[in-house]
């Protein structure tokens, strides 16, 4: 079979486009080297959904940015994500500082930004946010940027595609291509694929495979970014709160998330290896040093995970979205901040660049851009619960008591399309082992379920894929084994 | 909504749980169980070691051994027990809502409740230790289960973060598994568990106890492939130079307990800074008749102290009923009990200003170790009310005094009741 399109990379951008390019009678497929979608750079993210002032002029990811924020709203309504407009502070604490967040509402506003404004009164500030520091003189509030979970949106925006008919091919990497006749055949480990047009979306990886084609233009670092995350209930703020900005980044935030708890960070380091997502000892200090400066009495005690994620930094620093010389070959790289605010003006962008490519797009009789919200159990009243018990048992054994989460949720989450088959996989979209007891006690159960599910040995199951095995085999038969004078592995 | 009305319920069916329903079922009211697990014994089932028992019935069990008397004894005396049933919410006037999978809903109407939840351990990132997050980490309770209940084995080589008890168990239940155990390694400079494991579980299988240091990374992308550990000073921080890099695929966490109240604090009862919920000599929260034992109180070393703790939680929860639920009458005025010198934390909270004739139960933990010592508790106006040598003291090991505080004295006036752990002042004139 030759696909119309093939995109590589589950990412955000990889699935977005794949979404939107289910509405055409198109074929389309998607290559992800992992075992899951949203594996890379898209699930560790701050999550932050920008208003847009940030980026320069110069750059297109501003006016990408601006778009997308604005394109939120229907995208949420349609794929029931979590995504919530709370607003956002960029904390000035000099007085020098508030001429630059003049300037940036100025700019924002002359761009189409709605209702920045610049507030002075440190009693109206400390109102809307009461855990901000005392030594703040103004902010500038953005009222349109708000929390979007990076990775939700990318498991909706999949199962969309997938209901509307696009192929999802995890475990795939990419390790050749090649072009003749207008005809592109990738090679994977696990096959061969054949398509009329690529579009480039592998994050972290997009140079190489742009050099798979002998198109060396531009080069992509991973930027390495730290978060400590903290537990629920702990303390919760109304607002995202940035610092003042630097040349690098957005600078170090505090920042509530969309399941109640809060982080601070990311930090920005240059590193060279992309799949260096270690945390250090600096870094960790970094960023809470950072953060006390906004909310001075962080309870450092009560983090309950701490990660990174890298950027995927390309060496113009703006968005790569290119028609390139290698005709059906597109190019979405660097996609950094504000990349996840951008996605969907992104999608826009690409499909445009078919259309000059001269892909015809007719709109498909029975598309359906709804993907339905999940049923969770905490959406319920004490009545529909009852009821769905009744209905369903799996609702009523509760597998992870941190988050309050049923077996059903994690059968929903196994069976949906392109759905979980790693331990991660169900985490990062029900969320047991999300909590404070970090799957302590739920991952046994988690194991057993997916065993069950998907129908593989108990050992089999991973938490994240390839050479990630949780256990190494049933109790006796290592010691069997050894007793036997058999290797020891 | 299946409704239920019950004297008193118990929620969680584990070593606390069950002693104090059996309490309570002896006294003719009508209690019942409610459990998540698919049996009832907790956590204690799969402590298969031995060691438990030499208290509660002077013999030596082993964790199923000792809880499986109590189940027999919860059978005999017909206590209904809800399995496979998790609380999702209780609420200040005592009724509690759950799910199951056969009944859905479930609302319970009680007269008292006893909270027997017991603890759950600390992870990776309460304690922010930097590097990767590979597969191959675990807690050690996590790490017992998959090995004595699902017969499954989580690695191979192993290193074990923190003394506490059950990471030692788990070194020497490993080695018996023929996994390797390189090290158990102590941030503090002496063991964190009781002293007996020490002996039974490293010393005697050769797995080196590396005190003072800890681990500063986690190597692997994939599965674990080592850690660093390093040196720290008295401030626990690193010492340069001192980085040691200890191959394993397998890391285990055994860096403390902590109570499991979420539902507590939902439902409003104040908690204290450990982790349990603040109760009085009764064992009794904030809430009126709610009554708090065993780990979701505080963290006992042996379940025989967790029977005794929930045996007078289930006496007092009867006395509650009987004497004040039909008049209701609430709380009255307290006396705070105030952690001093050396002392982490102290139980009760409180004092009913009532209860001062009364035996009262005081237990607490030191925050470091040391040797000659003076255990006193003052009055508000620092007059000493009671005092009582001590040849050492560990934070491992819980310190309990039974006292009449009206025996000893004690201004009735007094507001405060403080706890010290001094050295014992002949110590310093000797030194002097």
């Amino acid at each position: 079979m030759i696909y119309d399109v093939i995109i590589i990379g589950g990412g955000v951008t990889g699935c977005n486009i794949a979404r939107t390019l289910s509405k055409y009678n198109l074929k389309v497929c998607l290559l992800e080297k992992e075992a899951e979608i949203a594996a890379g750079t898209t699930k560790a993210n701050s999550g932050v959904i920008h208003a847009g002032y940030a980026s320069s002029r110069e750059y297109i990811k501003r006016y990408l940015c601006i778009k997308g924020n604005k394109l939120y709203t229907q995208a949420a309504e349609e794929l029931n994500f979590p995504f919530k407009r709370i607003g956002s502070f960029v904390v000035a604490l000099e007085d020098n500082q508030i001429k630059q967040l003049e300037e940036e509402r100025k700019k924002g506003i002359e761009d189409g930004i709605p209702g920045l404004e610049v507030i002075l009164d440190k009693k109206k500030i400390k109102q809307m946010e009461p855990n901000l520091t005392d030594e703040v003189v103004g902010v500038l509030h953005a009222p349109t940027a708000g929390l979007a979970s990076p990775y939700e949106l990318t498991f909706a925006l999949a199962e969309n595609a997938a209901m509307n008919g696009i192929k999802f091919f995890r475990n795939h990497e990419v390790v050749k291509i090649k072009h003749q006749d207008y005809i592109f055949t990738i090679r994977t480990y696990e096959g061969e694929f054949q398509g009329r047009n690529i579009i480039n979306a592998a994050g972290l990886h997009a140079a190489r495979v742009s050099r798979m084609l002998g198109l060396d233009y531009f080069s992509i670092m991973p930027r390495k970014g730290e978060y400590i995350l903290f537990d629920r209930n702990v303390f919760q703020l109304n607002k995202i709160l940035f610092p003042i900005p630097t040349k690098v980044s957005k600078g170090i935030l505090v920042c509530p998330t969309l399941h109640g708890n809060t982080f601070v960070g990311p930090n920005a380091q240059n590193i060279t290896d992309r799949e260096d997502i270690s945390t250090t000892t600096a870094g960790l200090k970094e960023i809470l040093d950072g953060g006390m400066k906004l909310i001075p009495n962080i309870p450092a005690r009560s983090s309950i995970r701490n990660f990174a994620g890298l950027r995927a930094v390309p060496d113009t620093y703006d968005f790569i979205i290119d028609n390139t010389d290698v005709y059906g070959f597109i190019n979405v790289a660097g996609i950094l901040s504000p990349g996840l605010t951008a996605t969907f003006a992104i999608a826009e962008k690409v499909v445009e660049f078919l259309e000059l490519l001269g892909v015809e797009l007719n709109v498909k009789e029975d598309y359906n851009p709804i993907r339905p919200k999940p049923e969770r159990f905490k959406d319920f009243t004490k009545k529909e619960l009852d009821k769905k018990i009744q209905e369903d048992p799996a609702w009523g054994r509760i597998i992870c008591r941190c988050e309050t989460i049923p077996e059903k949720e994690i059968i929903n989450a196994i069976h949906a399309p392109v759905g979980a088959n790693t331990v991660d996989g169900v985490k990062f979209r029900c969320r047991p082992g999300m909590g404070r007891c970090q799957g302590g006690f739920c991952r046994p159960r988690v194991i057993e379920i997916l065993s069950r599910e998907l129908n593989k040995p108990y050992v089999e199951i991973t938490k994240r894929g390839e050479d990630t095995n949780i256990l190494v085999g049933k109790t006796k038969d290592f010691m069997l084994k050894s007793e036997r004078g058999g290797a020891s592995e | 909504m299946k409704q239920y009305s019950v004297d008193v319920a118990v929620i969680g069916g584990g070593s606390a749980g069950l002693a104090a329903a059996i309490v309570v079922k002896k006294a003719e009211l009508n209690v019942l169980i409610i459990e998540r697990d698919k049996e009832l014994g907790g956590i204690t089932l799969q402590c298969i070691h031995n060691g438990f028992g030499l208290h509660e019935f002077k013999e030596e069990l082993t964790g199923p051994e000792y809880v499986q008397r109590f189940i027999n004894q919860a059978k005999e005396l017909e206590i209904p027990a809800k399995l496979d049933t998790m609380v999702i919410e209780f609420t200040p006037d005592k009724t509690i809502y759950a799910v199951n999978k056969e009944e859905g809903l479930i609302e319970i109407k009680t007269k008292a409740i006893i909270l027997a939840m017991g603890c759950r351990e600390k992870t990776r990132g309460a304690i922010n230790i930097p590097g990767f997050r590979p597969a191959g980490i675990y807690t050690a309770g996590q790490a017992q289960r998959f090995v004595n209940i699902e017969g499954y084995l989580p690695g191979r080589t192993f290193v074990i973060l923190g003394s506490g008890d059950i990471g030692m168990i788990m070194a020497r239940r490993l080695t018996w598994e023929g996994c390797q155990v390189k090290a158990v390694v102590e941030i503090q400079p002496y063991v964190s568990g009781l002293i007996r494991n020490e002996v039974q579980c490293l010393e005697d299988y050769g797995i080196p106890l590396i005190t003072s240091y800890t681990i500063t990374k986690i190597h692997g992308k994939e599965r674990l492939k080592g850690v660093t550990i390093s040196k720290v000073d008295r401030n626990f921080d690193r010492v340069i130079g001192s980085d040691k890099f200890i191959e394993c695929d397998t890391l285990l966490l055994s860096v403390g307990l902590i109570p499991e109240n979420e539902l507590t604090r939902e439902a409003g009862a104040e908690i204290s800074q450990m982790g349990g919920p603040v109760v009085d000599n009764n064992l009794e929260t904030k809430i009126d008749g709610i009554f708090a034992c065993g780990n979701v109180l505080q963290v006992h070393d042996l379940v025989d102290l967790v029977t005794a703790e929930a045996k007078r939680a289930g006496l007092n929860a009867i006395e509650y009923i009987k004497e004040r639920y039909s008049k209701k009458i609430g709380k009255k005025d307290q006396i705070k009990c105030i952690p001093g010198e050396n002392v982490n934390y102290i139980k009760p909270d409180l004092i009913n200003r009532a209860d001062l004739s009364k035996n009262i139960i005081f237990t607490f933990r030191v925050k470091r170790p040391d040797r000659r010592l003076l255990i006193q508790l003052k009055d508000e106006k620092n007059k000493i009310v009671y005092k009582r040598k001590r040849r050492y003291v560990i934070p491992s090991e819980m310190i309990e005094i039974k006292l009449n505080l009206s025996e000893q004295q004690i201004d009735p006036e007094s507001n405060t009741l403080e706890v010290e752990v001094i050295p014992r002042p002949e110590v310093l004139i000797e030194d002097d």
